[in-house]
């Protein structure tokens, strides 16, 4: 393993390079930097790159796989709300993200039993509110339980989402719920801007929802709000010492976790047009969670790198045959292995928060024998 | 000798000043199964004065420091805070009511600055909301976050660390830590500040150190409760003493009465098989 040690060392000091000039860049400039990526991920499927065309998907729409990584991307940084941030393992996102997009898919679709026939935008904030609802009744009576347990019951939680979508015929099962419409608008001449054919215009919203969640999570992060959330991480008993009302900030943490979570799914099943329960199996929730711990739980850049590379390599991968199989289906192997390596060699993950550097740096100290 | 003297919450003795009583701990009982940890314990803390709680190892001094700060609920009796009773509070609304402590193990958040901690303190006192927060629209999210940040650096200053408050509390040596416990806790804003050993560690520098801090804090009006091994630290600090021995009050008086106590010095020399005592005073 020494051998990887330059490795490992090189990329630290790279990354800590960049934060340092990161930090040490005037405010306008920070500004003007971010405003480049943006621009630089909105022309994001529109451009060509001359010798780097292998960065673009060959089996899949090249926009299609961009709005996957993007609500990829959007379920990582709510989850990393409630892992990253307040330190609470939750092994059941998918559930939220399930109950965003059934909420939406009922509401909607001509196919439910419901018939409301709402609007996708109309179905959205009641989506989100019963998402962010559902995280508070799961808080509520099992926020008492710590680390393991708290695991364990999220888990559970999750696999109650998926059978009750399964089994329930309100819900319709693997037969799914078809119909559902997309957002709404219209291009200049009239034909819908959310077709079936571009995928670009569902990869721009979600773009847009992706930056209103990073500035809002940025803000909490930089308050009060957010100092509890580390505080409770760090030391729970010391925190609640401080008067900090830690179950108060653990529920509002999943409860924020579960929204983003309900708006991803929203935003996918508005893409998909159709949903059925064989989409929200556990390891979707595990995958998110690898994308968080090796992107950098607690660090939004690193999240988001994270999940970007969990929706990003597969899709990237596809079509290339491995043994005679498909590459895409090793993908659960594939990240195993990264999460193992990761694991290994940069347990803080690749873009860790500077808190969680230094609370692993430490940690390896401890535990590496001097030679 | 001095048992029961205090049991009455209106203390009406000779009145140059009539100190008032700020928390009383009142025949307070607490078991763990069949262990009884405090047996019947009464004391008051009076206003704006500095005291002591000192005994020997498993004496009972950090548990009943727990009951004070809600850690522990008591089996029987009562702990009064401000004439209100610490029955269902949880420990936050505790330490909101004014009782703050800092930790005999020092607790810090490891990887949040100097800085941080202390205005995760400070925080105990702003009512900035979640939604106030996410989306910054009120005045109240940047007024609190100025005022919390300036209140940290004048606690780092008035606890004598505000030259590395940017390092991460791991990265500070322990007489740095151990200092900004207490502003931590000083930044709840409290009425009762109690410290669990601060000067375990210390050095005789260090410990002079502190006793000047622990009278500055007292000065500027807070109440200490402080527990001690360090018997030089206890009586050159403290106004009164209490002396706790396995769960029970054995002593309380001036630090120069408790000096010459001998069920005290019994308590922790031992007694001598020629001048044989009663262990216990009824």
């Amino acid at each position: 393993m020494s051998v990887l040690n330059p490795v490992r060392d090189a990329w630290s000091t790279f990354t800590n390079r960049w934060r340092r000039t990161w930090a040490g860049l005037p405010r306008p400039a920070r500004w003007g930097v971010m405003a480049l990526v943006v621009v630089f991920f909105v022309f994001l499927p529109n451009i060509r790159f001359p010798g780097f065309d292998f960065i673009v998907t060959e089996q899949t729409d090249w926009a299609s796989t961009l709005f996957t990584v993007a609500y990829y991307v959007l379920l990582a940084v709510g989850l990393n709300v409630v892992v990253g941030l307040a330190g609470l393992l939750d092994l059941g996102y998918v559930g939220f993200f399930a109950v965003g997009a059934y909420t939406v898919a009922v509401l909607t679709s001509p196919d439910s039993d419901l018939h409301t026939k709402w609007s996708w935008l109309a179905a959205v904030p009641v989506a989100v509110g019963i998402a962010m609802l559902s995280g508070v009744l799961l808080g509520w009576p099992t926020l008492r339980l710590r680390g393991d347990y708290l695991a364990i019951v999220t888990l559970g939680f999750a696999e109650i989402i998926r059978i009750a979508a399964d089994s329930s015929s309100f819900l319709k099962g693997d037969r799914g719920i078809a119909g559902i419409p997309s957002p709404p608008g219209h291009k200049a001449d009239g034909t819908p801007l959310f077709g079936v054919v571009d995928a670009r215009p569902y990869y721009w919203l979600a773009l847009a929802v992706i930056i209103l969640i990073l500035i809002g999570v940025r803000n909490l992060e930089r308050s009060r709000v957010g100092r509890a959330w580390v505080a409770i991480r760090e030391d729970e008993d010391a925190a609640e010492a401080m008067g900090v009302p830690t179950f108060k900030f653990k529920l509002w943490a999943f409860a924020i976790g579960a929204s983003v979570g309900g708006l991803s799914g929203a935003l996918f099943v508005g893409e998909q047009g159709f949903i059925n329960s064989s989409t929200f199996q556990l390891q979707f929730s595990i995958l998110v969670l690898a994308g968080v711990v090796m992107g950098g739980a607690g660090n939004l850049p690193g999240v988001i790198l994270g999940g970007a590379l969990i929706a990003y390599l597969p899709e990237r991968f596809r079509g290339i045959k491995v043994a005679g199989t498909d590459a895409f289906e090793y993908r659960y192997f594939f990240f195993g292995m990264v999460l193992i390596l990761v694991m290994i060699f940069r347990p803080q993950g690749l873009l860790p928060s500077r808190r969680r550097a230094a609370e692993f740096t430490d940690r390896q100290k401890e535990a590496t024998p001097v030679e | 000798m001095s048992d029961a003297t205090l049991t009455d919450a209106q203390p009406s003795g000779p009145g140059a000043s009539a100190p008032r009583a700020l928390l009383e701990v009142d025949d307070v009982v607490l078991k763990f199964g069949g262990v009884t940890a405090l047996n019947h314990v009464s004391f008051t803390l009076h206003e704006g004065e500095i005291l002591g709680l000192i005994g020997p190892n498993g004496a009972g001094k950090t548990t009943c420091f727990n009951v004070m700060t809600g850690v522990y609920k008591p089996t029987s009796g009562q702990v009064r805070f401000a004439g209100a009773p610490l029955a269902k509070q949880t420990r936050n609304e505790i330490t909101r009511m004014g009782i703050a402590r800092t930790f005999q193990n020092i607790r810090l958040f490891p990887e949040m600055t100097a800085l941080e901690n202390v205005q995760v303190g400070a925080d105990a006192r702003h009512r900035t909301s979640v939604p106030g927060a996410l989306f910054r629209i009120t005045p109240r999210h940047y007024k609190e976050e100025k005022a919390g940040r300036e209140r940290g650096r004048e606690l780092l200053e008035l606890v004598g660390i505000a030259d590395r408050m940017n390092e991460t509390a791991r990265n500070l040596p322990y007489g740095y830590q151990r200092r900004l416990e207490i502003a931590r806790a000083l930044a709840t804003e409290p009425k009762l500040l109690c410290l669990d050993e601060p000067a375990a560690g210390f050095n005789p520098a260090e410990k002079a150190n502190l006793m000047e801090l622990i009278r500055t804090i007292r000065d500027r009006g807070y109440t200490v409760l402080l527990i001690e091994h360090d018997m030089r630290l206890v009586m050159g600090v403290t106004d009164r003493i209490v002396v706790l021995e396995f769960g029970k009050k054995i002593a309380e008086g001036l630090p120069a009465e408790i000096r010459d106590n001998p069920a005290v010095i019994a308590a922790y020399l031992g007694t001598s098989d020629e001048d044989e005592e009663p262990d216990d005073v009824a």
